[in-house]
């Protein structure tokens, strides 16, 4: 199939491309960007006229629940959430139910994903086996059946000593491994930030402390193993700092911070809102500023949506009972846009944290518009706005806490490998 | 857009028309409405000591009491409150081998509604439960929190502030004291604010830091690690009970320590100011937080505190069903 796309503005953070001009896509590749071959002929030709073109989106964080019991969503409706909201690539969390810790659950995830053929899906497998931190998996077995990564999704590895182990066996593989960091038992039972609303509504609450203490003792021992590791979702000023200090030393660490910490606080708990539960916990305002101040000044190189679909059940729960998460992969984008109007960080740096960065965590190659890339992109309308309507939304998932917020920036295509998998 | 808003609710308790519609909990609450069902309690007070101690208030309204945890005196008030009343009262003690049945708490509710019950009171181990049941109902039945995790308990608050006003004088003048384990304490929480939202011009909270950390401090009490100094000056005493738990969290040494630290004798008493009130929500721990001699002081109220909360109980109900004048 070969395509044009004809006055878009083309935003590719890769090189800093910014223009308004044409795409030419044929056999899955970008194969020219600004003037077109003279014998190029299209089949299909789109009008690109106010909108912009920039590489499809990665998400780091994505619960498929495949395998799972279905009615909290799965693949097929969760990846159509995704292509909706202009991500072309996807990490599937292994806290799957059974556990992604076995070649067999790797094996079902990838025949489910290459069956939809919606957005790209790459596979994690559990860095221990259960997720418990008590034993290692069969590492390269699992990279054998499409493993790119190690996870240990939101849970913690207790033991200094097994994380050890687990990371200097992974290095040999040559693959990063993404940590949850926090320390265990100082955050044992908490439903929420350990703060003044957590005082007043008489939840447990999860301490700053907590991840400050865990993502500095991954980073020390990831420093005696020599495996790059990525935390996809801190929340802390003080973790943050940690990361950056790494950085700054040398030591192969990155971390990312999911869309809700750096538009929601723990305010938005309220009295109880389900919608506003998640690991780790919405923070304080002086952390959601610190970490957007992080993101402006590179110490955090990803954004992800971190999407967890629940469905109508979860809402039957008490505050207590109901698990964290939120789903909004389909927003993620616009979501993200209310950045660059608060005066955060500018578009393309926002495109680029959408993008090049989580690519880069998950040691993908950098989805690019330059010729001879591979396709992957995402068109939208940056000034269309709209009203958030969950009920409305692809994913099964009815636990967002964005309902009724007016957005701007409608994805208008999605395309993987030149394909259009989403067009609204 | 503000945070209460954004998730298109205000206050739960309120209805459109600004009505109290549940008591969920003593934050939130204005002045009026806490002045209204004190000033209501008085006049249910004096019902008890009639020979026929009733009145047509609800009658033909149905009030379901719901237990997820044990309780005897807020169970047993809130029932004889609803028949003094002249309501249907409906008991379900739900253990938590039912619960565990897994019929969520929102499903056993809209069987209790499918029996036309007008009016839930809610006790249940987790924070957060009677709002749960709240914004589920809507404005379909009322909801009395009968204590919600270690979140709130607005009626047990509401007798504390009614004892104090009737035996111990204004309010807007008297320096209280809550003593014990506060951190865990629902009943503490919601004292705090009915206290703030009364003019009380001065809310300590005194026990060892691992119940009574310095973060209470947000909720505008003054914070006490030592007994003499924070009762220094006191007119109301609130002793709180201390849970065995807190042993096996490793919060405290023992109750013994406890005891010696912060344990309410006869001699300690003398510290606060003469004639301080003694409350407590019971059941009391004696010899732990408080010694038997000072439960059966003459400074204590703790039984007059079960009378007061019938009759705040009974107003409670009678206002959130309308039947009581709005405010």
């Amino acid at each position: 199939m070969h395509r044009i796309i004809r006055n878009i503005r083309v935003m590719d953070p890769g090189d800093g491309f910014d223009a308004v001009t044409d795409l030419a896509i044929a056999d899955g590749r970008i194969v020219a960007r600004g003037p077109l071959p003279a014998d190029f002929q299209a089949e299909e030709v789109l009008d690109g006229t106010g909108l912009i073109a920039c590489p499809g989106f990665v998400e780091t964080s994505f619960q498929g629940h495949t395998p799972g019991h279905g009615r909290d969503g799965d693949l097929a409706s969760e990846l159509r959430a995704a292509v909706a909201g202009g991500v072309t690539q996807v990490l599937l969390r292994p806290d799957t139910l059974p556990v992604a810790d076995t070649p067999a659950v790797l094996q079902e995830q990838r025949a489910v994903a290459g069956h939809l053929a919606l957005a790209r899906v790459h596979l994690a497998g559990a860095l221990t086996t259960q997720l418990q931190g008590v034993a290692l998996t069969e590492m390269a077995g699992l990279m054998e059946s499409g493993a790119i990564v190690f996870s240990q999704a939101k849970k913690p590895v207790a033991s200094a000593a097994l994380l050890r182990l687990a990371l200097s066996y992974a290095a040999d593989l040559g693959r990063p491994v993404l940590l949850h960091g926090e320390e265990p038992e100082l955050a044992a039972h908490g439903v929420m930030h350990e703060g003044r609303l957590s005082i007043r509504l008489g939840l447990i609450g999860r301490p700053v402390a907590a991840e400050q203490i865990g993502v500095q003792r991954d980073i020390a021992i990831a420093a005696l193993s020599g495996c790059p590791i990525h935390f996809p979702h801190l929340s802390t000023a003080a973790a943050v700092a940690e990361v950056a200090a790494a950085r700054q030393r040398g030591e192969p660490v990155s971390c990312g911070v999911s869309i809700h910490h750096l538009l929601l606080t723990e305010q938005d708990v309220g009295f109880f809102n389900l919608h506003a539960k998640i690991l780790p916990p919405l923070r304080t305002a002086a952390d959601r500023d610190a970490l957007r101040h992080a993101l402006a000044a590179g110490a955090i190189t990803a954004i992800s949506s971190d999407h967890c679909p629940w469905g109508v059940d979860r809402e039957g729960m008490t505050f207590i009972q109901a698990p964290f998460g939120i789903a909004a992969v389909e927003w993620l984008l616009p979501l993200a846009l209310r950045l660059v109007e608060e005066g955060v960080v500018n578009l393309m740096t926002i495109l680029r944290l959408l993008s090049i960065g989580p690519a880069q965590a998950l040691g993908l190659t950098p989805p690019s518009l330059a010729v001879g890339a591979t396709a992957d992109l995402c068109i939208f309308d940056p000034e269309s706005r709209f009203m958030v309507e969950p009920t409305q939304g692809w994913s099964r998932g009815r636990n967002l806490p964005y309902g009724q917020w007016e957005l701007r920036g409608q994805v208008r295509f999605t395309l993987v490998a030149g394909r259009v998998i989403f067009r609204s | 857009m503000s945070a209460t808003l954004r998730f298109g609710e205000g206050n739960l308790q309120y209805d459109a028309q600004g009505r109290l519609r549940h008591l969920l909990s003593t934050e939130g609450l204005r002045e009026r409405e806490l002045l209204q069902i004190l000033d209501t309690a008085e006049s249910f007070l004096s019902i008890a000591n009639r020979s026929v101690k009733k009145t047509p208030t609800l009658r033909g309204r149905t009030i379901a009491n719901l237990f997820f945890e044990n309780s005897t005196r807020t169970r047993s008030t809130f029932e004889l409150a609803a028949k003094r009343l002249s309501a249907d009262v409906l008991n379900i003690a739900v253990s938590t081998s039912s619960a565990s049945k897994g019929e969520s708490l929102t499903d056993m509710i809209d069987n209790l509604m499918a029996m036309q019950v007008d009016g839930f009171v809610i006790r249940h181990p987790e924070a957060g439960a009677a709002h749960l049941v709240a914004r589920h109902l809507g404005d379909s039945a009322l909801v009395v929190n009968a204590g919600d995790g270690q979140h709130a308990h607005p009626t047990q608050a509401l007798l504390d502030v009614f004892t104090i006003r009737r035996l111990g004088g204004p309010i807007e003048d008297r320096v209280v004291a809550i003593v014990g384990d506060v951190f865990h304490s629902r009943v503490a929480r919601s004292q705090i604010h009915a206290l703030s939202v009364l003019g009380c011009p001065e809310i300590r909270v005194i026990g060892p830091r691992t119940l009574v950390p310095e973060e209470l401090s947000a909720l505008g009490v003054h914070v006490y690690h030592d007994l003499q100094a924070g009762l220094r000056g006191v007119d109301v005493i609130c002793a709180l009970r201390l849970q065995r738990e807190r042993m096996e969290s490793h919060r405290l040494p023992s109750l013994d320590e406890f005891h010696r630290r912060f344990g309410l004798t006869p001699e300690r008493l003398q510290w606060a100011e003469p004639g301080a009130l003694v409350l407590h929500p019971g059941p009391m721990n004696r010899g732990v937080e408080i010694a038997s001699e000072v439960a059966d002081g003459a400074q204590a109220v703790i039984l007059q505190q079960v009378a007061h909360g019938l009759a705040v109980r009974m107003a409670v109900l009678a206002i959130l069903a309308g039947a009581v004048g709005g405010v």
